[in-house]
Order: structure tokens, then C-alpha cells, then sequence
């Protein structure tokens, strides 16, 4: 680990080469630039996740930590190259005063030559990713709606900002739950007549489920309200019966169809570095996010949980 | 209600949405000769893994036939055992608890009908209470010497027989014969029960990601390309060398030897792959066509004794530990002719590869395990350097790393640095898999069980395949049948003397893997 103070830019570029060269290594097995953008609370969490998640694609990562106040301007870096945590570059970045305001010029000498870019926010993010300075070097931006306060909210903002490349881990979050589902109808199955999602309140991923739903089966899907933890439970009816997913523990699932016999699936939450290797496996658009966001229903919706019988299609 | 037709096509399933992976529709696997090596070392723990990724679908189930007297629940204890020791991704209980309901054991031997009746009632039973819908795949990890009777009570037994929309595919392991004919009577033998479409031969070398990434560097690249042709190479080699005897496989690889056992099958499908022409598309059958082509248009060279040589491995030091030769393996005969050492030449007949010789060794106790792929260039037409310039450069080589760290390495020469003097000498640019996909790679069986699952060929090789191969290697193998014992050559070098000859008779020499 070398510690810079009061540096800059350039200086961590050659530091982070020196100690490239002094271990005997070369960086052209990187397949990508990772910038994180965090606060204190969420650097630490994040950086770490980055790093587990290097194993699978190794990566310069830089933890960009802007600290706003009235202040002298000043840079300060922590580097660690290979060893141990895997074969990437970590680079925790510092950022006081009014240099806060302008990451975007220490990060340009630190981007990996012709390699891809991604930008991720574990905590809030900007309005819109993909005009943020930062954001801008990147072809692939990740938000997490589900770490901000009003995580409705958030989502439609994110919604109203969207730019192709943009994703959100409250969409990686329910990838078990899709491949789960879309295996069960790999199956012959009677037409859908409707469905109903059952979340937590505030789950961000509950509208993008619902709205995905929607848009591949064209039938109406509800979102109810339920205790949790996240979405417990999604039931798509038809006239031979329900096939239905429901997780009422967080971790085992059951998996429910007509004229078969119940089965269990794992279906555990996954810890942060699970999702960004999923998330960093692709970094062209994300076309089905796409369209989930876009009709996706921010509304919180109201405490009285509807009746999965209510629509009458 | 009931009349409405049912939902065929998955309308959850977009191309654009690549986050979904293809998941196995409900199934069984029923494993015959459960407790070999390769029952327990690779297909338990690739299963256990393909379910801890979430690839095998809920109510999965595992069928072990053997002639032993077990519950389901020790068949559990044997499977939970190899996957503990074996398995590549992390052990979770809920994975495996998954997975173990749907564990079931049926005591047997190969040969006893009533035995395949149980079988029945056990397949019948998973389809019920776990709802594997009549799918089911029979992997035979079993000597092939068996294959006929268990294919007779398969299909006697009515297990062979698919309901409409259901599947019933069998898996068989190399060796596929050990001559054209036997391969071909293998090939009759299984194609009489299972359509040829239901029949999927595991090289698991073909499962490999960075055989596979053969192909894509060759036609998803523009710069390679151009050069993959006779105006630019001077010579392939395709080497697999391991480092170990033949180890506890003595009954099986007495009479059959490294020709047999490697080249048949992982070096002419290496071959295959390296110098086949673009396919329409990658579609199997299309890869099939091309693979198919170019095998045909081998040749061998007319003076067999000059251009192969069979060697066998005498006493000696590997890495600094003494080893024993292969006479006094236990389980050799010590006046066993079967070669430990094959080394081939071949030529592709067709205007890509004229003149261009390939050269296919294999090896057991060599200097190191390895297997590569060198497309080896010629050298420049004109040099404008002085002649000690360029004494240290030798010719421009590609190499296909196949295992241990697979990976690329492209070879050429590159200026020393110095101020006075010109001099030119080889430098390796690398590219490791390891570096850049870490993790990610499945292993080969992880990957060649799920596309069984699935139903999905391209990588398995077909019977015309193997009959191809086999007939390529058919007279050298009938040459060799009566030369008498190989040429003994030290453990932990590159092989016997007479490789060297061989290849120096071309005017060429062997690369150092």
C-alpha cells in the first residue's frame, strides 16, 4: 500500500506504473476502468466489492472520495497493486476544498488506455449519469436506487435521466428471480391472464419487476404490498392454475406450477460483489432494463394492498 | 379452459436480455459406474456446481446405477463426499440440500435385466414427485466393453424410449473404439437404441474455453486470418504432454496406448479446429461440416517409419523425484509394446495448407504437462539486417496455450535495446485468460453436461467424426502392430531420440512447450 499526500493526478499514474513495474507485471491483462464515486460512509463497502469482483475482471479501480468544504484544495492516494486481493489496481482517491468539484480532471490521466470505462455510485448519484462528468468517460454507469432515502423517488429520477449504458442494482438484484421465473415457462404453460408482485415497501425493484412483466407477457400485473425482506413473492394466474415463486425467508424459494409438484430453489440475496460481477460481465446497454425503467410505476403505492382479483381483464 | 392451446414459446425470454441464462428444463441424469474416478473427480462436482450457479432446474434429479449395495442415502454420503473434495464453486448447505432430494441410488449390475426395471420405477417415480417431465440423460462412465448390454436393457427395458416432447439422451466417454472397426460397431451399437442426435461423445478437451477460443480469435479477428495459410506458415505443431505415468489406468492402457488415447481424439479434433475453413455459421452442424472437410483431406506421408515414431518411457527423474519406466508399472506386462510416446506427421491436402506438414506428439512423464497449439511462420523473405543481427531470431510463432495457463502467445523478433549495434531477437507478447476472465470460465464438464441438458451439440463430436479420425490413424497403427517394443526414452525430458530425428528430417525442430 503507498500513501500519496497532497499530489496529484499524474503523480498517482506514475506511482501506480512504478509498483506495476516493481512486481514484474504488466497492466495489459486489465480489461477495465472502474470509477466508484462515494462518500465516506460507502467507499470502504464498495471498494472492497470492486476488488472481489476484480478476480473475475481484473480492473483498475478508482474509489474517487469527493470531500467538499472551505478549504485548500488537495489530493491525497492510496494505491495498492496485485497481491493478495487479486490481480487488479485499487487507487482510493481523496479529493478536498474545490477539487471536489473537479474529479473529472484527475481521473483523465488514470483512465486505462482503450479500454472500457465504468462508473459506478454505491451511494447517491447525479440526477442524470450520463451528463455527469464523470459519468460522461463512462459507457456503462451503475446507480443503486435502494441506497437513497426515498428509493421511489430515486427511481424516477433515474427514470426521467435515463441515457443508454445507464443500469441499476435493484435490476441486477432480481436476476435470480427472472431466471427462476423465465425457467418455469420454458415449460408449456395455459396463457397468462394476469400476475402480482409482492414487495416490500420502498423496494425499487418491485416496480422494475412489474413493469418487466408487463411488458413481456402484455397482461396487467399489481404490485402488493408485503413484509418483506425485498420481494417475497410473484404469481403469474392462468385458467389451469398459478405458477408462482414465493420467498418468504429472504433465502429458500418455492416454486409452485399446475400439475406439478412443488419444488425448492436457492434463491438468497447476493452480496454486492456478486452484483457488480454480474453487472460488469456486459458493458454494452442494457436494452431490457431499458425498457423495465421506462414503464416503470415510481408511485409508492398505497398501504391497502390491492387484491391480486382486482383487475378485470 | 382446457382447450385453450398451451404457451409453447417463453415470452419471458428476449435476445436483448442477456442476463438470463439458458437454465436445463426439469431432467434427470442417471450415472452408470458411479464409483469410478471420473464419476467422482469431474460429473458430481460439475453437477453440484452447475446447480450452485443456478443452471440446473429446481427439481433436478441424480440416478446412480452401480452393483452395490446402497440406500439412496449413502449414494447422498458418496456424492456430498466428492463434492466437498471436488466441487469448484463454495459449498452451501441450500444448494445442496436442493440437490440432494433429488439423489436416488438403484443397486444393480450392468448385466442384470431385473436391475433395469428398477431403474424404471426409480425414473418413473422422479418423474412424479419431482416432476423431471420423461427427460433423462443415461451417461454411461463405464468401460466401453459394457456399452452393448447396457444399451440392449435400455432399450428392452422401454428406458430408451422418448414419450412425445420428452427426451431420452445417452453420454459416452472416449474411447470411442480403439480402430475404425470397433468405432464403427460402437457407433452401430448406439445408434440402434438412441438417434444420432441423442448421442453426445464427451471430449471434455472440446469443452475447454480456450479451445473453443480457437475459432473465435481465427474468424472474429481480421489479422489472423491472412496469414492462416501455406504463404505464411511453415508448420504446425500440436502438442499434449503430461508429466505423470499412466498411474492407477494400467488395465486400461495396456494394448491401448498414446496414439489411441490422445491423438485419436483431443489432437486430430485440435487439428481439426486449427485448420478447418470459416463455417457458414456456429451453428453445430455447420462447424460439424467444416471439421468433417478437413479431416477428410488429411494424409499421411507415404513412408510411414520415417515421419511417426512410438516411444516408452523408461526409468528415470522427473523434477529431481526417481520415477519408475512403464515396464514396471503394476499391472504391465514388462514386455508391453503399447507406446507411451506417439509422435505424427500429417499434411491437409487442400490448397490452404499445401506443403504446410502438421506435426501432432503426445506424451506421458515429458518434461511438463502442457497442451498447445504453435502455428509456427516462416521466416521473412529478405532480412535487410547483418547476418549477426538476426542470429537470435528465429521463426514468428502463434501459440494457442490450452492448458496450464491458458492463454495466447504470440512470438516475433524485437530490437535490443543498445546504442551501437542493430540486434534483433525473439520477445514474447502474452495474452493469459487467466489475467483477463478470471473465475468465470466453467470448467470443461460443468459446460459439456449443461449442453447435454440442453440438448446442445456443437461440441460433441459425431460419429463420421470419429470414423474420420480413426481412419487417419488406422495405418499407422497397423505399421506399428508388429515393429515390436518402442524406443525407451528417460522420464521428465521431450521423448525419444528418434522425435527429433523425425522432425529434423523436415529441416525443422520440435519448440520447446
Amino acid at each position: 500500500m503507498i500513501h500519496l499526500e497532497d499530489t496529484n493526478g499524474g503523480a498517482v499514474a506514475s506511482a501506480i506504473a512504478s509498483e506495476r513495474h516493481r512486481m514484474g507485471s504488466t497492466t495489459t491483462g486489465m480489461v477495465m476502468t472502474l470509477l466508484i464515486v462515494a462518500d465516506e460512509e460507502h467507499q470502504a463497502d464498495a471498494t472492497a466489492a470492486a476488488v472481489a469482483s476484480a478476480r473475475q475482471h481484473p480492473m483498475r479501480i478508482l474509489t474517487l472520495v469527493p470531500r467538499p468544504g472551505k478549504g485548500p484544495s488537495r489530493l491525497d492516494a492510496d494505491i495498492a497493486v496485485g497481491g493478495d486481493d487479486g490481480p487488479g489496481e485499487v487507487a482510493v482517491i481523496r479529493l478536498r476544498g474545490l477539487l471536489s468539484e473537479h474529479a473529472n480532471s484527475v481521473v483523465i490521466p488514470l483512465l486505462l488506455s482503450d479500454t472500457p470505462v465504468v462508473a459506478w455510485w454505491p451511494g447517491a448519484a447525479p440526477p442524470i449519469p450520463g451528463e455527469d462528468p464523470l459519468g460522461r468517460h463512462a459507457q456503462r454507469r451503475i446507480t443503486d436506487a435502494g441506497s437513497a432515502k426515498e428509493p421511489l423517488h430515486e427511481l424516477a429520477v433515474l427514470q426521467a435521466g435515463y441515457c443508454p449504458g445507464d443500469t441499476d442494482l435493484s435490476w441486477t438484484r432480481l436476476t435470480p428471480w427472472r431466471t427462476a421465473l423465465a425457467a418455469a415457462l420454458d415449460q408449456p404453460f395455459a396463457p397468462i391472464q394476469s400476475g402480482c408482485v409482492t414487495a416490500e415497501r420502498n423496494n425499487p425493484s418491485g416496480p422494475l419487476f412489474v413493469s418487466w412483466l408487463a411488458e413481456r407477457l402484455g397482461v396487467p400485473i399489481t404490485l402488493k404490498l408485503g413484509k418483506g425482506p425485498d420481494i417475497t413473492d410473484v404469481r403469474l394466474t392462468s385458467a389451469a392454475g398459478d405458477i408462482a415463486i414465493s420467498r418468504p425467508d429472504g433465502s429458500t424459494a418455492t416454486l409452485q406450477r399446475p400439475q406439478a409438484p412443488d419444488s425448492t430453489i436457492a434463491l438468497p440475496d447476493r452480496e454486492l460483489k456478486d452484483l457488480m460481477s454480474e453487472e460488469l460481465r456486459r458493458l454494452d446497454p442494457d436494452e431490457a432494463y431499458a425498457r423495465a425503467l421506462a414503464g416503470a410505476s415510481c408511485e409508492v403505492p398505497a398501504p391497502s394492498s390491492p387484491s391480486k382479483k382486482a383487475p378485470a381483464s | 379452459m382446457a382447450d385453450t392451446p398451451l404457451v409453447t414459446t417463453n415470452p419471458l425470454r428476449a435476445d436483448d436480455d442477456r442476463r438470463i441464462p439458458r437454465v436445463a428444463g426439469p431432467c434427470s441424469l442417471v450415472l452408470f459406474g458411479v464409483t469410478g474416478d471420473l464419476s467422482r473427480k469431474k460429473v458430481m462436482p460439475a453437477i453440484y456446481d452447475l446447480a450452485n450457479r443456478g443452471y440446473l432446474p429446481p427439481g433436478f434429479a441424480l440416478v446412480g446405477f452401480a452393483r452395490r449395495d446402497w440406500e439412496d442415502q449413502d449414494f447422498a454420503q458418496v456424492v456430498h463426499d466428492a463434492v466437498r473434495e471436488y466441487a469448484r464453486t463454495p459449498f452451501r448447505e441450500d444448494v445442496w440440500q436442493q440437490l440432494a432430494k433429488g439423489l436416488r441410488f438403484v443397486a444393480g449390475d450392468l448385466a442384470n435385466e431385473n436391475a433395469y426395471l428398477d431403474l424404471k420405477r426409480v425414473v418413473d417415480e422422479l418423474d412424479a414427485s419431482r416432476g423431471t417431465g420423461g427427460n433423462h440423460a443415461f451417461y454411461l462412465s463405464i468401460p466401453p466393453g459394457f456399452f452393448p448390454v447396457v444399451l440392449q436393457h435400455l432399450h428392452t427395458s422401454g428406458l430408451a424410449t422418448s414419450a412425445p416432447g420428452a427426451w431420452k439422451r445417452v453420454v459416452i466417454e472416449k474411447p470411442f473404439g480403439h480402430d475404425l472397426k470397433s468405432a464403427e460397431e460402437l457407433n452401430h451399437i448406439v445408434e440402434e437404441v438412441f438417434p444420432p442426435s441423442s448421442v453426445f461423445r464427451i471430449d471434455h478437451y472440446l469443452g475447454k474455453e480456450t479451445v473453443q477460443n480457437i475459432l473465435a480469435v481465427r474468424f472474429a479477428n481480421t489479422m489472423f486470418e491472412p496469414l492462416w495459410n501455406s504463404n505464411y506458415v511453415d508448420n504446425v505443431q500440436i502438442t499434449q504432454a503430461e508429466d505423470i505415468g499412466i498411474g492407477g489406468r494400467a488395465s486400461y492402457y495396456d494394448g491401448i496406448g498414446a496414439a489411441r488415447d490422445v491423438i485419436q481424439n483431443h489432437l486430430l479434433q485440435l487439428l481439426a479446429l486449427t485448420a478447418m475453413e470459416e463455417p457458414l455459421s456456429f451453428e453445430s452442424s455447420a462447424i460439424r461440416q467444416e471439421k468433417e472437410k478437413v479431416l477428410s483431406a488429411v494424409q499421411l506421408p507415404r513412408e510411414l517409419d520415417l515421419h511417426t515414431v512410438r516411444g516408452q518411457y523408461g526409468p528415470g527423474l522427473q523434477g529431481g523425484v526417481p520415477v519408475k519406466g512403464f515396464l514396471e508399472e503394476t499391472g504391465i506386462s514388462p514386455k508391453s509394446t503399447t507406446e507411451t510416446y506417439a509422435a505424427i506427421r500429417v499434411n491437409v491436402d487442400n490448397r490452404r495448407w499445401a506443403s504446410v506438414p502438421f506435426y501432432l506428439r503426445t506424451g506421458k512423464r515429458l518434461g511438463r504437462r502442457v497442451t498447445e497449439v504453435a502455428i509456427v511462420f516462416k521466416r521473412a523473405p529478405h532480412l535487410p539486417f547483418a547476418q549477426s543481427s538476426v542470429q537470435e531470431l528465429s521463426n514468428n510463432a502463434l501459440v494457442f496455450r490450452i492448458q496450464p495457463d491458458e492463454g495466447i502467445t504470440l512470438r516475433f523478433g524485437s530490437k535490443v535495446p543498445s546504442t551501437s549495434l542493430v540486434e534483433v531477437r525473439d520477445v514474447n507478447m502474452d495474452f493469459q485468460y487467466g489475467d483477463t476472465f478470471v473465475d468465470t470460465s466453467p470448467e470443461a464438464y460443468e459446460r459439456l453436461i449443461l449442453d447435454v441438458l440442453l440438448g446442445d451439440p456443437p461440441l460433441f463430436p459425431r460419429s463420421r467424426e470419429v470414423e474420420l479420425s480413426w481412419k487417419i490413424l488406422d495405418p499407422i497403427l497397423t505399421r506399428w502392430a508388429d515393429q515390436g517394443a518402442p524406443e525407451s526414452y528417460v522420464s521428465g525430458g521431450w521423448g525419444p531420440h528418434s522425435a527429433y530425428t523425425m522432425i529434423a528430417r523436415d529441416g525443422r525442430t520440435w519448440r520447446r512447450p
